[in-house]
Order: C-alpha cells, then sequence, then structure tokens
C-alpha cells in the first residue's frame, strides 16, 4: 500500500530524514516509535505530501504522490493534483485540528459534503448525539473521535495518526484507542505514531523504531518490543515500558 | 456543623461554672456578611450627574440651538434625499471596499512576488493619500487623459469615452471612497486571515480540500471573529468621511445642510441635524455589529 525508498528530508541544516525505506502492505497496522525529534512526524507528513521529501519516493497504491515521473526526472505536482491525492488519504493530528465553527456533523461532512455518510461514521465512533455540538463543547477524546471520523469520511485507502492520544487527560485515552483498535479489526490501512506501548503490542503487525531520522529496527511486535535488537531501541523502551 | 454545634454544647455545660465566660463565638452559619460601602461612588455619581443636568439644561433653555429649527429640518425632503445618497455612498464604498480588501488581503500574504508587491503598493499608496486629495484627484481626472480606451494593451482600442462622461462627479466620489476603504479593509482582512491558527489551514489541506475552498469555507469564518470589530469601526468611519465628498459637490448629507444654512444662515440647529442623523445611522450599524459578530461567534460559546 505504501511504499517509501530512501527518503530524504532536511529543514536547513538539519537533517530530520535519512535514506528511510519503508513498505507498509494493505489492510496492516504500522505502528512507529522513537524519541521526541526522531522524525516521526516528517515521515508521517511526507506520506501525504503535507512535507515535501528532498530525496526518494513515497508511492501509495503504486500512485507517486506529489510529484510525476518522466523518465529520470520527478516534476512537482500542481497544487490541484496533490489536493487530489491526499483526499484518499486519512490524516489525524495530535491537536485534533477540528474546525472550531462547525459541528461535529459540519466537520464530518466537510470534505465530500455528504451529511447521511458523516452521521453513520460519528455513530461508527460512538458519537451520533454528539452531532450538533461544537468542538469546544466535547471533551478531548470526543474531538479525537469526531477527528478519526473526519478522516474516515475520506473513504481513504490508508490512515495515518501523529500521536493521537498524545494531547488526551489518561482517562480519555481509551475511548480513542478503541476506536482505532476497530478500524484496525475492519482491516484498515494504519500508520500510527504513538507512545501507547501496549496498544502497539496488541494491534501492530509490523512496529518501526526511529531514532536520529533512521529507521533503527522494525519487525512484528513480538521481535521489537520483547527482543530489541538495538542499543537505542532498548534504551529507548526501557525509559517508556516504566 | 456537627463538630462545631457540639463544641458550642460543651462550651454550654462548662458555663455553669462561677467564673462568667463570655458568649459562645457564633457558628459560621449565623454570620451574615456586610457588603463595604463606597462613598466615593457616590459623590462622583451625584457630581457627573449634577454636570450632565446643567448640559441637559442648557440644551432645552439655550435658545441658540433653535430647536424648532432642528425639526424643522430633520425630515425635511431635501434632508431625506441628502440622506439616502450618504446612504448610497456608504454602502457602496463598503461593497467595494471590503471586495477590494479580500482580494488584496489574500495577494499580500501569497508566495507570488508580482502579487505581494502589488498588493503592498496599492496599500501604501491608498493610505498615504488624504480622501479629500484623492476624491479632487479623480474628480479631474478629465484633465490629465481626457479619453478614455478599452482595447488591447499598448495595441488597438476598440471603445472609447470622453473622460468627464464616464466619471461623473459621483462617480469619482465613489471610485475615491472605494479604492480609500479597499486600503484599509485588506489590512483588516489581512489581520483576520493572521489570527487564523495555521493548523486549521493544514488540517484542510490534508482533506484535500481546494484551495479557493479552504479560504471560503475555513479561513474567511474564523477570520471573520478577529475582522468584524474593526470592520465596523471603519464603517463607521466610512459613513463620517462621507462627508468629506461635499468637495465635489455632492448633494450628501453635510453638503446639504451647508446648502441650507448658507441660505437662512442656522447653523447650528443645521449641523445638528447632520450630526443627530450621523448618530442614529452609527447606532443602527452597531445594533447589526452585534447580531453579526454572534452569528460569527457560533461555536466560541460554551
Ligand atoms: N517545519 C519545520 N521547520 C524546521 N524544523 C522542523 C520543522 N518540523 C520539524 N522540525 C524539526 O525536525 C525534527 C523532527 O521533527 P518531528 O518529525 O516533528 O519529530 P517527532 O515527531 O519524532 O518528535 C525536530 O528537531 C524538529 O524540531
Ligand atoms: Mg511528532
Amino acid at each position: 500500500m505504501i511504499e517509501i525508498r530512501g527518503v530524504h528530508k532536511s529543514f536547513g541544516s538539519l537533517e530530520v530524514l535519512r535514506d528511510v525505506s519503508l513498505s507498509v502492505p494493505a489492510g496492516s497496522v504500522t505502528v512507529i516509535l522513537g524519541p521526541s525529534g526522531s522524525g516521526k512526524s516528517t515521515l508521517l507528513r511526507c506520506v501525504n505530501h503535507l512535507e515535501k521529501v528532498d530525496r526518494g519516493t513515497v508511492r501509495v497504491d503504486g500512485e507517486l504522490i506529489g510529484y510525476r515521473q518522466d523518465g529520470d526526472k520527478l516534476h512537482e505536482l500542481p497544487e490541484r493534483l496533490v489536493l487530489k491525492q491526499r483526499a484518499n488519504i486519512g490524516f489525524v493530528f495530535q491537536t485534533f485540528n477540528l474546525f472550531p465553527h462547525m459541528t461535529a456533523l459540519e466537520n464530518v461532512s466537510e470534505a465530500r459534503r455528504n451529511p447521511g455518510r458523516a452521521l453513520e461514521l460519528l455513530d461508527r465512533v460512538g458519537l451520533a448525539d454528539k452531532a450538533k455540538a461544537y468542538p469546544r463543547q466535547l471533551s478531548g477524546g470526543q474531538q479525537q473521535r469526531v477527528a478519526i471520523a473526519r478522516a474516515l469520511a475520506l473513504d481513504p485507502k490508508l490512515v495515518l495518526f501523529d500521536e493521537p492520544t498524545s494531547a488526551l487527560d489518561p482517562e480519555l485515552v481509551g475511548e480513542v484507542l478503541d476506536v482505532m483498535r476497530d478500524l484496525a479489526r475492519a482491516g484498515t490501512t494504519m500508520v500510527v505514531v504513538t507512545h501507547e506501548i501496549g496498544f502497539a503490542r496488541e494491534v501492530a503487525d509490523t512496529i518501526v523504531f526511529l531514532d536520529g531520522g533512521r529507521i533503527v529496527e522494525q519487525g512484528p511486535p513480538v521481535e521489537v518490543l520483547d527482543n530489541p535488537q538495538h542499543e537505542r531501541t532498548r534504551a529507548f523502551l526501557s525509559k517508556v515500558l516504566i | 456543623m456537627s463538630l462545631l454545634s457540639s463544641a458550642r454544647a460543651a462550651v454550654r455545660r462548662t458555663s455553669a461554672d462561677p467564673p462568667p465566660t463570655p458568649a459562645a463565638p457564633p457558628a459560621h452559619d449565623e454570620l451574615t456578611i456586610v457588603p463595604a460601602r463606597h462613598p466615593w461612588r457616590w459623590v462622583a455619581a451625584a457630581a457627573v450627574l449634577v454636570l450632565v443636568a446643567q448640559f441637559l439644561h442648557g440644551l432645552a433653555t439655550n435658545p441658540g440651538w433653535d430647536w424648532s429649527t432642528f425639526f424643522g429640518y430633520f425630515f425635511e425632503e431635501s434632508v431625506m434625499q441628502a440622506l439616502l445618497i450618504t446612504l448610497e455612498l456608504t454602502f457602496a464604498g463598503a461593497v467595494l471596499g471590503f471586495a477590494g480588501g479580500i482580494i488584496l488581503a489574500p495577494m499580500r500574504l501569497s508566495k507570488n512576488p508580482v502579487l505581494k508587491s502589488v498588493s503592498w503598493t496599492f496599500i501604501w499608496v491608498f493610505r498615504s493619500v488624504p480622501l479629500i486629495v484623492q476624491l479632487l484627484f479623480w474628480a479631474n481626472l478629465g484633465y490629465l487623459y481626457d479619453r478614455l480606451q478599452l482595447g488591447i494593451p499598448f495595441g488597438p482600442g476598440f471603445v472609447d469615452f470622453e473622460t468627464s462622461s464616464l466619471v461623473s462627479a459621483f462617480g469619482a466620489a465613489l471610485l475615491g471612497l472605494a479604492l480609500h476603504e479597499a486600503a484599509y479593509a485588506a489590512e483588516i482582512v489581512r489581520a483576520g486571515i493572521l489570527s487564523v491558527d495555521q493548523r486549521q489551514m493544514e488540517a484542510a489541506a490534508a482533506l484535500g480540500i481546494p484551495r479557493l475552498r479552504q479560504f471560503r469555507r475555513i479561513v474567511l469564518p474564523q477570520a471573520m471573529r478577529a475582522i468584524l470589530p474593526n470592520a465596523a469601526n471603519e464603517l463607521v468611519n466610512l459613513l463620517k468621511s462621507t462627508s468629506v465628498v461635499y468637495v465635489l459637490a455632492i448633494g450628501e448629507l453635510f453638503y446639504q445642510v451647508q446648502v441650507i444654512y448658507g441660505r437662512n444662515g442656522r447653523v447650528v440647529p443645521l449641523l445638528l441635524v447632520a450630526t443627530v442623523w450621523y448618530v442614529i445611522l452609527t447606532a443602527v450599524l452597531s445594533v447589526l455589529q452585534h447580531y453579526t459578530e454572534r452569528h460569527f461567534g457560533k461555536g466560541y460559546r460554551r
């Protein structure tokens, strides 16, 4: 589903991603772990071209993201076409980023203008009764569930989650993870940046450990979480798993 | 509560002893709150009320105000017509000005260096030229270009007009007000756009919403919250700025009262006619402002 090959990305002189390659099969759940500043968000944002890669390619469903290949040249796509590509990829932000002037229902139906479908999706995340509420009237957990419904309204090929529970009070984390677990069970292709190791162990097919902009190790949870090969992975896990 | 009352009971029991104990302190639920007194508030209020009363008394008794002339002209037909022209100029100036502002602000914020500098220059020029100078300039455009032509730039023309026929005094007034307003409106709209959280644009972009719709549906409604108070201010300003148009001999409110007092010499009551109408119109605008702000505030109240 996603093929990332040799991606490099710098902000000024700061190299944030160095030669990252990763495959995500359709219907799988990939969890990206790594210390703060290791480039997790940047990698995720390169997948839907919220950030431009400096080198390398990102393909979703075989389609080159953000560029058109012509022989040995990559031509940047016009914004209109990039937006069209994004319309197949759901993105869930750490800070929800709901539209504050729209009700939950309007938030979910905005992209595709389909209120009927939007209501179904709100029901799916358990918030049909909050359709008319504005984001300010919802708890953090409820807001993030609306944001997930909004991403699902695209009928996306895959959904990217950037630390979806990091901005939540501890007692609200569970309701969001429950929704994500249901999605995973339904066969949604997901890439999740999170520090919820329990969720990763239970739901992930693959765990990717990123450090200093490089993929240090990857594999199924039993390997990476219980028997990490790298010193850096071990050090990180010992901090997260206290 | 129960702790306290049993403590009091204990005090009562021991008070049977010979040395008379002072009365037990009252329990917390027997205490009454006495609000603080503010004697100076009363003094200040009384002083101000005396001044207000004196002023009102002066308004009523000083023959200089000439209330009968005031009421005689307040709804007089030529004043009503002038009021209509003032309203037309205000309305058209606001619509054209804010339409211009909504185009100029995103231009100034765009990454295109040409659009950016054109917008910057426009705002710079039309904010620096005093409105009255600009109005006189447009009214005298005929001296500069006696004919205006529509056609291919630097090439042949298709239609041409005599400038003075195309730019009437009213047209010049409208043009001046609109350009002047557009420069100010552009900055008001730009401030509004800048007040919208960057992450909102990002969320819209992540949903693949087309650029123009992002602006119209996501950015502008949120920017409106910051735009409205300043826009209302600018609108009130514009309402009063229309009085400057009198230099072009257009019969708006201020020009018309000048014409009347030029004839009858009753300067003060006629200036008051114009003033009271400006005050009333400003009040109407303030009411509209209240309801518009409430509309765009939805989702921000709990
Ligand atoms: N837009 C940006 N401009 C400059 N530096 C950035 C930008 N975005 C991220 N960075 C830097 O890139 C590094 C990686 O960021 P990020 O991908 O957000 O890390 P993570 O999500 O793993 O915490 C950090 O050092 C961050 O400061
Ligand atoms: Mg991050």
